[in-house]
């Protein structure tokens, strides 16, 4: 509030008063749902995910190796052409701590975010994933980092076969 | 007006395509347009317009997944909650601000990726008067289909004769995805949905992605050895109110078509139109835009329909693609589908389907329920 104003205009209605009857509101849950094509790009990568690798494709104009890959380079556009594969091992482009969940609930352990390009893709290009195993204070960008698999059995072919991403022991 | 389409490019349209994404499809049909248009993504399109609706994709904020498969990025991008003769309407307006000279427009369908579209559809409802009752969103259409037949004394069966025919069109259409040699009386006698309106009544849904590219009078000289000039633009929406529309006529398209005509200087439809490309999202939809187009009498669409008036080697050609009906129902694609028609055949490259001496043609766009929105636009192989 600005120096000028010492209460806010209006009539203020509490968290109450909302879920009372004095104020009438209308709920609505939609039925959304969706099943969406992986297609090429999408759909060998979580493949090989599943096979504990991490794929990518070649643009053939600007060279760059993108992961994860798609079909099509979005700086030159004409199609990628070739499927690379890269390590599974990166470099903490940035990182996030979050404390608040994706409901908005506040958390104590905070889920430690970042984007890491891959070594074996073009500088700069990269995943997002979660970090683990490590002290939030020690994360910094620039960190060599490790994927941590599920186990080969327990593997589905998501982005979640990977666990989290862990320091790189010197 | 002085913007003209120097290129088109599409994917095919099928029931559904499991094996592409959304944006591998998109792709190939910018790629496509693009070399349609002879111009390169990256250096020569100033802007670049979607026509999409976050629902039917199933992302929040759609317009943020374009840019990378039109050849977008960093570059001006905007996305039109509406058909794709609004985006093509409003590429058309940002050519004449002479702030660019090449513009793409996109639309599509990749209806096979929604697993509950009506349940999407009952969605956009009030959510107050009209969603309380636990009936399929069609009802809408089974309201007007009712209204429609009563005030025009139009039949069933003449309502069929549109199935009959746009699906039979569709038989010549490489592209489309539910062509069929059907009866009246397969579409009268298939399971009723919502009492006049039949399941053969309605445009199935299909996937398809298609891309225009526009350019400015200058520009479209220099670039294309048969562009497509963009004579007359009007769009129009009714009132949402279920309780308070116009049942009986498509009012909607009214406001659209005198802006388009009076562009276009149209005075005699009818005569100087050689074909025509409407929204026939359910079989009546056809004959109440006939109507609304004056491209017939008031009422007097299914008379005609029946005697074979709109058929290929009829008088007037209609839906000559197939339209909704037999191409497939591509959301907010279907309006772009219409316009990718239109040029073929003023292009001359309609193959097997081709009106002979086409020069001036209409298309015309409906949302679809529970909408009374849709746009009208006139093109020719004229300046
Ligand atoms: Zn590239």
């Amino acid at each position: 509030m600005s120096k000028d104003m010492k209460e806010l205009p209006g009539t203020p209605v509490s968290g109450k008063e909302l879920k009372s009857d004095k104020i009438i509101t209308f709920e609505w849950r939609p039925n959304a749902k969706y099943a969406w094509s992986a297609g090429i790009a999408y759909g060998r990568y979580l493949d090989e995910l599943k096979e504990g690798r991490i794929i990518g494709r070649r643009c053939s104009r600007c060279k760059r190796i993108i992961v994860p890959p798609r079909m099509f380079c979005e700086q030159c556009f004409v199609a990628t052409d070739e499927w690379v594969y890269c390590k599974d091992t990166g470099t903490v482009n940035t990182f996030s701590l979050s404390y608040l969940d994706a409901d908005a609930n506040r958390i104590k352990e905070p889920i430690l975010v970042a984007v890491i390009d891959i070594d074996g893709a073009s500088p700069g290009v990269g995943i997002l994933h979660l970090l683990g195993n490590v002290d939030p204070k020690k994360i910094d960008v620039g960190m060599k980092v490790k994927a941590v698999w599920k186990p080969p059995e327990e593997r589905e072919g998501a982005v979640t076969d990977i666990l989290y991403w862990e320091p790189m022991e010197d | 007006m002085t913007v003209a389409i120097i290129g088109i490019g599409c994917t095919s349209f099928n029931s559904v395509t499991a094996e592409v994404s959304f944006k591998e499809q998109m792709f190939e049909a910018a790629v496509k347009a693009y070399a349609d248009a002879g111009v390169n993504a990256r250096e020569d399109i100033g802007s670049f317009l979607t026509a999409a609706e976050d629902y039917w994709e199933g992302y929040s904020i759609f317009d943020e997944f374009v840019p990378d498969q039109l050849g977008a990025v960093l570059r001006s991008v905007c996305t039109i909650g509406g058909d794709g003769l609004l985006a093509l309407a409003n590429g058309t307006m940002q050519i004449e601000t002479g702030l660019f000279d090449v513009v793409a427009i996109e639309a599509h369908s990749k209806a096979s990726d929604m697993l509950t579209f009506d349940g999407i559809l009952t969605h956009a409802l009030d959510p107050v008067y009209n969603r309380a009752f636990n009936v399929h969103p069609y009802f809408i259409a089974g309201l007007e289909m009712q209204r429609y037949l009563h005030e025009t004394k139009t039949t069933r069966e003449q309502c069929a004769a549109v199935v009959v025919k746009n699906k039979r069109n569709a038989m010549d259409n490489p592209l489309a995805a539910f062509p069929a040699d059907m009866t009246v009386d397969e579409v009268i006698n298939s399971t009723m949905v919502s009492h006049p309106l039949t399941q053969r009544d309605i445009s199935p849904l299909a996937d398809g992605m298609i891309v225009i590219v526009l350019a400015s009078e200058k520009k479209a000289k220099e670039l294309s050895d048969h562009p497509i000039w963009i004579k007359g633009l009007g769009w129009c929406s009714d009132t949402p109110w279920l309780e308070a529309r116009d049942w009986g006529a498509a009012g909607y398209t009214n406001l659209a078509r005198d802006r388009a005509y009076k562009r276009a200087d149209i005075k005699n439809p009818r005569k100087e139109f050689d074909f025509a490309e409407v929204d026939d999202y359910f079989s009546y939809k056809e004959l109440q835009h006939l109507e609304a187009l004056q491209l017939c009498e008031p009422g007097k669409a299914g008379k005609l329909a029946e005697a074979g008036e709109f058929n290929r080697d009829g008088a007037f050609p209609v839906n000559v693609s197939g339209g909704r009906l037999g191409a497939g129902n591509l959301l907010e694609g279907s309006a772009l589908q219409s316009v990718l028609e239109c040029v073929y055949q003023l292009r001359g490259h309609a193959g097997k389907r081709q009106i002979k001496n086409a020069k001036t043609a209409l298309a015309q766009s409906w949302r679809g329920v529970p909408t009374a929105s849709g746009c009208v636009a006139v093109l020719s192989n004229e300046n």
